[in-house]
């Protein structure tokens, strides 16, 4: 699906955060990106929806070449990748189904987006979206008014409404309390499973990412220096990509977690449901 | 043992830590008085009448005379009250483009500092001035009082516009810039939700200026009551005019108490 | 709410029916309200003057250019003068807006039912009234100068200053001020080490902001007598000399944009 070949990105400043990155996510497949602050976690799935310009390098999603998309095209392709943000980045003083139908703003005209006036299929699809999420009671609340759990719930429709083929997913749980964070990322993957979309995950906290991801990606100063399955991380990896630590500790936990996990499932509040 | 060198005193340290410099300020300071009050032509004996006109016109607040002069008077406050509305929407019309021009994260360079030149220019100039060229180029009347307040919020509503957008939450930019939204999109969906409460707060802030503005282009023939009152205080008739500063005072503190609950309620 | 259920489909609106039919009639009405003041304000205007005006004013500006550099010798006594306006004015202004000030905030006042109305009476006239027309009324009363001009500049900034100052006050920190009380420390000693220094910042802010607009203010006074470069620029307009008219322009810009300087670099100094 997404195919990343000899990505270069050079700051201004001069930071060089990407160095040569070669990367293929196939359909279907959620990947985790882990690594250290200032690694090029963020600069990576940034470049690849063209937030940030890559210094050189192809991306393509499908068979389209992303990097050097006009202003009209690269408009076409943003409405095919959805991005969940760190902070949410919901529209404040929105409401929250104008935060969900905003995904749809890359499919309407600008007057019919103006007056809000979406097409019924789209609202069909958004109050889908919320029920999926357990939040369509919440519809007409201003974005502002939730919890942090609940906005990125928002932010995960509003991704989601834009039917996109790839999911960039930037620290969706930074800003979340571990159960949140557990709930959002299981909701993640569940949703991406559903669909059948590609996502990469910007995610710093090893174990969540070892919980949910079946395929990790480990970056340490713009390069990538592990790329695999979550088993195959040990204290060596994780030395190399986040330096001299005592590891040992969070491998051990991740056993124990899994069976917490299971306990914590049957308390999820946001129920699995087969998709239609 | 020495008891002596035990005594420790404290004080509290001077606010600017160089005596030369601070010494230097005062003395500057007192020069700087003494030139200005030097240079001030004063002349006490037209004060000190001054001040038994002063008695008379304190007690012409009691009572004020509304009625010989109600016609102009009410004429001119209506003509500043149109003046106030039509200049303070085109001004605000007229402000959003250039606000936009003049925002560093919206605009490229060249249209931004064009953009920037002109609310300077705008603002410098305090609207009497531009009254009085307006008055000169359209002629005696409230069209030229309504362009010199127009091109005044242009200045001042376009800079805080500016301001604003610059200062509002980049993120919230860049998540609708990811759905592929186009220009006018993003603008509609992600910077007028952030800076449209504090907006409408300052335009109904703009539209008290304006109204105290409109009270005085009169004085150099643009319209308004200011006309009114300079005749008044030219022909000594103190009731009239109190009664004119009034009516001014009275709609300044009735716009200023409506304008605090619109905002509170625009929040 | 907006959300309706219509044979079994949910239909989102942004607004109900009826907050839309509001929002389209508060259009209406603005628009109204807009149009008619328009034309109130158009029939007092004659309109061959306006369509004349880019001639008036390309011809206008043909006059203006060069500016007449050699009366820049008679001007600086009259910017010495604006300067001066704006400065005394505004220190007078300091002087009576410190005691308004703390007599207006709820949290300082002596009296909430006498001495706060009070207060806020003085703040609410002084800023009513623009300060050509303090000058205007001084001008009448103690006769044309500069006195005239600082005492207005000064009448009219004390409600600005005492204003921005008092709700700097009642936005205080009290928890630091009840940690000045708890010392068992009188009143006045309370105000000097509790709430002062919390107000210095912006009480510092406060004045030399007021003083910028104060330059501003000032170059304008001289249009009704009260001292200032606006003698030269009302006298010059009246006279016809444009090339001094453009010179005038340029110095008031000059002085505008030299006082917007020094103020932004004392204020970063201070805070």
């Amino acid at each position: 699906m997404l195919r990343i070949e000899n990505l270069e990105k050079q700051y201004k400043t001069g930071d060089h955060a990407l160095k040569n990155v070669n990367l293929v996510v196939p359909k279907g497949q959620v990947m985790a990106l882990i690594g250290p602050s200032g690694a090029g976690k963020s600069t990576l799935i940034r470049c690849v929806n063209r937030l940030v310009e890559p210094t050189s390098g192809r991306i393509f999603l499908g068979d389209l070449e992303l990097a050097h998309l006009g202003s009209t095209e690269l408009r076409r392709a943003r409405t095919r990748m959805g991005m969940i943000f760190q902070e949410y980045a919901l529209v404040e003083r929105l409401s929250v189904m104008e935060n969900v139908l905003s995904g749809r703003l890359g499919y309407v005209g600008f007057w019919r987006s103006f007056f809000r006036k979406f097409p019924q299929s789209d609202i069909d699809e958004a109050f889908n979206l919320l029920e999926r999420v357990g939040l369509e009671h919440m519809a007409d609340k201003r974005a502002d008014e939730l919890s942090g759990g609940q906005r990125q719930r928002v932010g995960i429709c509003r991704a989601l409404i834009q039917n996109p083929d790839l999911l960039l997913v930037d620290e969706p749980t930074a800003s979340l309390d571990p159960k949140t964070s557990r709930q959002i990322m299981r909701l993640i993957c569940e949703l991406c499973d559903e669909r059948q979309l590609a996502a990469i995950i910007n995610i710093h906290d090893v174990l969540l990412a070892q919980m949910f991801a079946r395929r990790i990606v480990g970056l340490q100063l713009g390069s990538i220096v592990y790329d695999g399955p979550p088993e195959n991380l040990n204290p060596e990896v994780l030395t190399q990509i986040y330096g001299e630590e005592d590891w040992e500790a969070t491998i051990e936990k991740v056993k124990e977690e899994d069976e917490e996990l299971d306990t914590a499932a049957l308390l999820n509040i946001a129920k699995v449901s087969p998709p239609s | 043992m020495s008891q002596g060198a035990a005594i420790r005193r404290w004080k509290r340290p001077p606010f600017i830590k160089n005596p030369t410099l601070r010494w230097g300020l005062w003395v500057g300071a007192a020069i700087y008085l003494a030139l200005a009050f030097g240079t001030m032509e004063i002349d006490w004996n037209r004060v000190a009448e001054g001040l038994t006109r002063g008695e008379r016109f304190l007690m012409a607040f009691f009572p004020p005379d509304f009625s010989s002069r109600w016609d102009s008077i009410q004429d001119g406050i209506l003509e500043s009250l149109w003046m106030t509305i039509t200049s303070t929407v085109i001004g605000i019309i007229l402000s959003v483009p250039v606000g936009l021009g003049a925002a560093r994260n919206l605009a490229y360079r060249p249209v931004y500092l064009f953009c920037r030149g002109i609310l300077a220019v705008s603002r410098t100039f305090p609207e009497i001035i531009l009254a009085i060229f307006f008055v000169k180029l359209f002629g005696f009347g409230p069209f030229a009082g309504f362009l010199a307040l127009s091109v005044g919020t242009i200045g001042f509503y376009g800079k805080l516009l500016a301001e604003d957008i610059e200062d509002m939450d980049p993120v919230q930019a860049e998540a609708i810039k990811s759905v592929g939204a186009g220009w006018l999109q993003w603008l509609n969906y992600s910077v007028q939700p952030q800076v449209m409460p504090r907006m409408i707060g300052l335009g109904i802030y703009r539209l008290d200026i304006n109204f105290r503005e409109s009270a005085v282009v009169g004085i150099v023939g643009g319209g308004g009551i200011g006309a009114t009152l300079l005749t008044s205080f030219d022909r000594y008739e103190f009731d009239s005019a109190a009664a004119i500063l009034l009516v001014i005072i009275s709609i300044v503190m009735v716009m200023e108490y409506s304008s605090g609950y619109i905002r509170r309620w625009v929040q | 709410m907006p959300v309706r259920e219509i044979a079994d489909k949910k239909v989102w609106q942004r607004r109900t029916t009826r907050a839309q039919f509001g929002t389209w009639f508060g259009w209406l009405l603005g628009v109204a309200i807009f149009v008619y003041c328009w034309r109130l304000i158009s029939d007092k205007t004659i309109w061959f003057f306006v369509a004349d005006a880019p001639k008036q004013a390309a011809d206008m500006a043909q006059r203006m250019v060069p500016p007449k550099w050699s009366y820049m010798e008679v001007l600086w006594a009259p910017v010495w003068d604006t300067v001066n306006i704006a400065t005394l004015g505004t220190m007078i202004a300091i002087v009576i807006a410190v005691p308004v000030a703390f007599c207006a905030a709820r949290n300082t006042t002596p009296s909430v039912h006498f001495v706060r109305p009070v207060a806020l009476f003085i703040i609410v006239s002084s800023r009513s009234i623009n300060s050509l027309i303090w000058a205007l009324m001084l001008v009448t009363l103690i006769g044309p100068g500069v006195l005239a001009g600082v005492i207005a500049i000064g009448l009219r900034s004390i409600g600005f200053c005492a204003k921005l100052l008092y709700e700097a006050i009642e936005e205080i920190d009290q928890s630091q001020v009840e940690a000045v009380i708890a010392t068992g420390a009188a009143r006045s000693q309370q105000l000097s080490f509790g709430i002062v220094p919390q107000i210095m910042p912006a009480f510092a802010g406060i004045s030399v902001f007021r003083w910028d607009i104060n330059i501003r203010e000032s170059t304008v006074l001289g249009l009704v007598g009260a001292g200032g470069i606006g003698l030269q620029l009302d006298a010059s307009i009246s006279t016809l000399a444009w090339t001094q008219v453009s010179l005038i322009l340029l110095v008031i810009l000059a002085t505008v944009i030299v006082s917007e300087w020094v103020s932004a670099h004392i204020r970063h100094a201070i805070i």
